[in-house]
């Protein structure tokens, strides 16, 4: 416990922001920022990333909890996808009438 | 213009300086927290006290257009007596806004002695942030209820605001109450020296009794209720110790002030004066 003392005395924990805009469905990253805790995250997001009515609803994870792929995986992981056509979802004829497909 | 109650008359300057308690209360508040910026303790503090301020200086701004039009609607022998700043006294014509901010001198403010103390720390600054926001939360309740419309419509507008104020002045009380020896002993500190200032909020003057009678101003008895119920509250989550102290300080809603207002106003005055009527 003394040593994470040590590292917490000079920083917060990193948390990511995603913001969901008023007119959005999904939540879009924003950007990250320190603080203490999870309600201290939310409200820091608040006064950062919404004070130019960017959004309505935040959401907050810390740094630590967010797992990525690894860019040198690309190759093998999305590769692979490309020529196999049969599962593109581009074989349908949408009539004019549909707009938001 | 507000409408006139029919259970007491009162004089239309009680009305001006009831309005310039609650605008100046709210333009040197936002002062002392704009002074943080650029100078908080994380980025994310920084701004988020920067906005608070700013919530501030745009109910002050409201306050003060009302005040301009209540002073300018006077008859010739209140607008004399009403002030005795001398600039303020020779704008000829009609004053707005900024004539009231700028101005004004010390004796002629009618602001809490609370706002104009100095932010010290972040314990202080949150510690004199916590007793205002909560005296606010409840006084701007009461006031969304009052006969005179302008008032009215800013309190309702403010409540929003003053939601989020006591939140984060009453969230950090608890995280430094209740973080290291250190954090602890530095907010009780701050707590206690800034205790003596938090009787005037609720003590109601003569112009508050004249307001509250013409139920344009509020019962400050109700809100002193409110406010005692609800600092006992969060300083008991934060395990810290209530102050005890019974003498308060008091004067400010009278115009008689700390020594600090002295040095606020010379500071946020001074462009105005040294350059009359600059824009930018």
């Amino acid at each position: 416990m003394s040593a994470q003392n040590n590292k917490a005395q000079n920083e917060w924990p990193l948390w990511e922001v995603f913001i969901r805009s008023k007119a959005g469905l999904d939540h879009k990253h924003a950007g990250s920022l320190h603080a203490a805790d999870a309600q201290m995250a939310i409200e820091n997001a608040r006064d950062v990333y919404t004070r130019r009515m960017e959004g309505v609803s935040i959401w907050v994870v810390e740094s630590k909890y967010i797992h990525a792929s690894n860019p040198d995986d690309a190759a093998s992981f999305y590769e692979p996808a490309n020529d196999k056509i049969y599962r593109h979802p581009t074989f349908y004829n949408l009539p004019d009438e549909l707009t938001h497909m | 213009m507000s409408e006139h109650s029919n259970e007491s008359t009162y004089q239309p300057v009680s009305l001006l300086y009831y309005t310039l308690q609650l605008a100046d209360t709210a333009l040197i508040n936002g002062h002392r927290l704009s002074e943080w910026c650029g100078h908080g303790p994380i980025l994310e503090q920084d701004i988020a006290v920067s906005n608070i301020a700013l919530d501030h200086l745009g109910a002050a701004r409201s306050l003060y257009q009302y005040a301009a039009e209540q002073f300018n609607n006077l008859d010739e022998a209140s607008k004399k007596n009403a002030f005795s700043s001398p600039l303020l006294q020779q704008v000829v014509g009609a004053i707005d806004e900024d004539d009231l901010a700028y101005l004004r001198d010390g004796w002629d403010y009618r602001n809490l002695l609370l706002v104009e103390q100095p932010n010290q720390d972040w314990a202080f600054t949150v510690a004199r942030s916590f007793y205002l926001d909560t005296f606010n939360f409840f006084l701007y309740r009461e006031l969304a209820q009052s006969k005179d419309k302008s008032l009215a419509a800013v309190a309702e507008k403010s409540i929003k605001e003053v939601t989020y104020h006591i939140r984060w002045s009453s969230e950090w009380v608890i995280r430094l109450g209740d973080g290291t020896a250190e954090s602890k002993e530095r907010i009780q500190d701050a707590l206690n020296e800034y205790w003596r200032f938090t009787g005037e909020m609720t003590h109601a003057t003569e112009i508050d009794n004249a307001m509250h009678a013409a139920e344009i101003g509020v019962d400050l008895a109700k809100v002193k209720a409110n406010w005692e119920e609800r600092i006992a509250k969060v300083i008991d989550e934060a395990t810290l110790t209530m102050p005890t102290g019974t003498w308060m300080q008091e004067g400010g809603k009278e115009g008689r002030h700390t020594e600090h207002l002295g040095y606020v106003l010379a500071e946020m005055q001074f462009m105005q004066r040294a350059y009359p009527n600059m824009e930018w």
